[in-house]
C-alpha cells in the first residue's frame, strides 16, 4: 500500500514535471514565432526562474503542513503542563523539555552575548593589523565547526572538572555558546560598520573619550540590528540536537537547575520520542510531533521579536 | 573664550606619507580665517590636525608646533580629548545623532561627558545655543523630536548649536556649506559672522566668493603635483588675497586661472 501511493505521487511529480517542462517549451516556440526571440526569451527565463521558485517552496510547504497536520494531535493543554514522569503510554506532556530548552538557552545568551558583543566591538573599534586578522579568522573557523564537535569539547571540558559521565544543563549552554558566540560576532561586526564615521567623529570633535563615544553613541545606533542579529543567533542555537545529546542527555521529570545533573530539551526530546517509543509507539511518535511544532513556533516567535525590535528601535527619520 | 593659534613648522604625515608640509601661521582670536585651495592640497587635513582630529585615523601624525595662548597642543602630556574640548569642529555633512532628539543633540556634549547639571540650567543652555546658532525660532515648539527630521541647512545649524554648546574657543569648520543650499548658505554666513565675537573661527570653503565674504584673513593651500605634499603658499588679510595677491599662484588660483 505505501510502496503504490508512493508510486502513485512520483507519478503525479514526474506528471507537473513534465506538464511545465512542456508548457515552457511550447510557449517559448509559439512566442518566438509571433513576439520575436526578445520576448521569447524572456518568457523563458520567467517560466525557468517560477518554476525554481516554486520547486524550492515544495519542501518547505510540506515540512510546515506536515508538521502542523501531525504536531496538532497532541497540542493541548496537558502537553504544556505533565512532564514524562510516570507516564507510559497515553499522555504526558513536554513541559520539562519547554522549561528545560528555555534555561539552557537563557544560559547560552547570557554567555554567549556579552562575548560575541564585545569581540565584535574590539574588531570594528579597537582591532587593528595582526591581532584582529587572527581573531576574524579564528571567527570564521568558529562559524564552520560541526554541532556535535562543539558539544564534544565541552563535555571533555566538564569532565576535567566533574569526571567522566557529566552532564548537566551548563554544560549543554556553554556547547551552545560555541556556536552562538560566532554568529552574534559576525552580525554585530555588519551592524556596527554600518554606523557612519561621521557620527564617531561628532562624538570625538564634543570632547568625548572613544570608549564613551562607543558606548553611548555607535551602540545606541545600532541597538535595533544589534537585538535582531542576537535573536537570529538564538533561533539559531534553540534547536540544536547534537551538542545537548552528548552533554545533558535528557530527563522525565522536570529539572530547571543546570548545575543539577540531566534536563531535558525539545529536540532531544523529539529525538528520543521518535527513536524509542516505547509500546505502542503512536503516543510518544505524536508526542515528538507536537514537539517538533513547538519548537518551530519558538523559532518563528523569536523572528517575529527580531523584527519587533528592529522596528523599535531603529532611529527615527520622520519629520 | 576666543583664543590666538600659533602654528609653526607643521608638517602632517598619514603613514609615510607627507601630506602637508611646513605650515607656519597665526591665526588670530575673534576673527574669521579662510583656507582655500584645490582638492587634496591639505587644507581640511591642516583643519583637523588643529583639534587633533586626524589622529582618529591610524597612522596618522604631525611634527611641529601649535601653540594655543602659550599651550602646546602637542605636547607629551596633554589629552587629545582635551584639546577637542577646547576646540570644537563643524563637518561637511550634517551629522545630528540619529538616535538623540533636538534637545538632547544640543546637549550631547554635556550628556555623553557625564557633567552633571540642573534641568533649568540644560535648559538655558540648550536655548541659549540654538539661538546662537539661528535655530531656536524655528525648532522650540518641537524640541523632542529627531534631529534628523529637520532640514540639511537646519542639521546643519543644529550641529553648530552642538558645537558651541560646549562652550569651546575656537571653532572649526570644514566646508559646511557645501552640501547645503544658497538660503542655508546665507544663514550660516550670517551666522559666523555674529559668532566670531565670540570664538576663534577657521572654515576651509571651496567658494572663493564665501572666503571673501566672511573671512578676515585668508590662507591659500596648494600642491605642486599628485603625491607631492600640500604647502601654505600665501596667507594674508582677505582683501589683498582677492585684490592684490603676493603670489603668482594665488592670483591663477582666484582668478580661474588655474593649472
Amino acid at each position: 500500500m505505501a510502496a503504490l501511493d508512493l508510486v502513485t505521487s512520483m507519478n503525479v511529480a514526474l506528471y507537473a514535471l513534465g506538464t511545465v517542462a512542456l508548457g515552457t517549451a511550447l510557449l517559448y516556440g509559439f512566442s518566438r514565432s509571433v513576439e520575436g526571440p526578445r520576448s521569447a526569451k524572456d518568457r523563458l527565463v520567467t517560466c525557468v526562474v517560477c518554476s525554481a521558485f516554486a520547486l524550492a517552496m515544495v519542501p518547505l510547504v510540506s515540512l510546515a503542513w506536515e508538521v502542523v497536520r501531525r504536531g496538532a494531535e497532541r497540542l493541548d493543554g496537558q502537553f504544556f503542563t505533565w512532564s514524562l514522569l510516570g507516564v507510559v503510554g497515553e499522555g504526558g506532556g513536554a513541559y520539562h523539555a519547554i522549561m528545560g530548552t528555555l534555561v539552557i538557552t537563557l544560559l547560552t545568551t547570557a554567555i554567549s552575548v556579552p562575548i560575541g558583543l564585545m569581540t565584535a566591538i574590539y574588531l570594528v573599534e579597537y582591532g587593528r593589523g595582526r591581532l584582529k586578522r587572527a581573531i576574524t579568522f579564528l571567527v570564521d573557523v568558529m562559524t564552520g565547526i560541526p554541532s556535535i564537535v562543539a558539544g564534544l569539547f565541552a563535555y571533555a571540558l566538564f569532565v576535567v572538572f566533574f569526571g567522566p559521565g557529566v552532564r548537566m544543563g551548563l554544560a549543554g549552554a556553554v556547547a551552545l555558546s560555541v556556536l552562538m558566540i560566532p554568529v552574534v560576532v559576525r552580525s554585530a561586526e555588519e551592524v556596527l560598520k554600518l554606523v557612519p564615521n561621521e557620527l564617531r567623529e561628532a562624538a570625538y570633535a564634543l570632547g568625548v573619550p572613544k570608549w564613551r563615544t562607543v558606548v553611548k553613541v555607535v551602540i545606541p545606533t545600532a541597538i535595533a540590528g544589534l537585538g535582531t542579529g542576537v535573536t537570529l543567533a538564538i533561533a539559531r542555537v534553540i534547536g540544536e540536537t547534537a551538542p545537548l545529546l552528548v552533554t545533558v542527555g535528557i530527563a522525565n521529570a522536570t529539572n530547571v537547575d543546570p548545575l543539577d545533573g540531566r534536563m531535558a530539551t525539545l529536540p532531544v526530546y523529539a529525538y528520543y520520542q521518535l527513536t524509542q517509543p516505547g509500546v505502542p509507539p503512536e503516543f510518544a511518535i505524536d508526542r515528538a510531533w507536537t514537539a517538533a511544532l513547538v519548537l518551530i513556533v519558538l523559532v518563528m516567535g523569536l523572528n517575529l521579536v527580531a523584527r519587533l525590535i528592529s522596528r523599535l528601535f531603529a532611529p527615527t527619520t520622520g519629520r | 573664550m576666543a583664543k590666538r593659534i600659533d602654528v609653526s613648522d607643521l608638517n602632517i604625515y598619514y603613514g609615510d606619507f607627507l601630506a602637508v608640509e611646513d605650515v607656519t601661521v597665526s591665526i588670530e582670536p575673534r576673527s574669521v580665517t579662510a583656507l582655500i585651495g584645490p582638492s587634496g592640497c591639505g587644507k581640511s587635513t591642516f583643519l583637523r590636525s588643529i583639534n587633533r582630529m586626524h589622529e582618529v585615523l591610524p597612522g596618522a601624525r604631525v611634527e611641529g608646533k601649535i601653540i594655543m595662548d602659550g599651550q602646546d597642543l602637542y605636547g607629551p602630556d596633554v589629552d587629545p580629548v582635551a584639546v577637542r574640548r577646547q576646540i570644537g569642529m563643524v563637518f561637511q555633512r550634517p551629522n545630528p545623532f540619529p538616535t538623540m532628539s533636538i534637545y538632547d543633540n544640543v546637549a550631547a556634549g554635556l550628556r555623553l561627558n557625564n557633567k552633571k547639571m540642573r534641568k533649568s540650567e540644560l535648559d538655558d543652555l540648550v536655548e541659549r545655543s540654538l539661538r546662537g546658532a539661528n535655530l531656536w525660532t524655528e525648532v522650540k515648539d518641537r524640541l523632542n523630536r529627531p534631529g534628523s527630521g529637520l532640514s540639511g541647512g537646519q542639521q546643519q545649524r543644529l550641529c553648530i548649536a552642538r558645537a558651541i554648546a560646549v562652550e569651546p574657543d575656537v571653532l572649526l569648520m570644514d566646508e559646511p556649506c557645501s552640501a547645503l543650499d544658497p538660503i542655508s548658505t546665507l544663514a550660516i554666513e550670517d551666522l559666523m559672522a555674529e559668532l566670531k565675537d565670540r570664538f576663534t573661527i577657521v572654515i576651509v570653503t571651496h567658494n572663493m566668493q564665501q572666503a571673501a565674504r566672511v573671512s578676515e584673513q585668508t590662507g591659500f593651500f596648494n600642491l605642486s603635483g599628485v603625491g607631492q605634499p600640500g604647502r601654505l603658499i600665501e596667507f594674508n588679510p582677505t582683501e589683498k588675497i582677492f585684490s592684490n595677491p603676493d603670489q603668482k599662484a594665488t592670483e591663477d588660483y582666484i582668478s580661474g586661472r588655474f593649472g
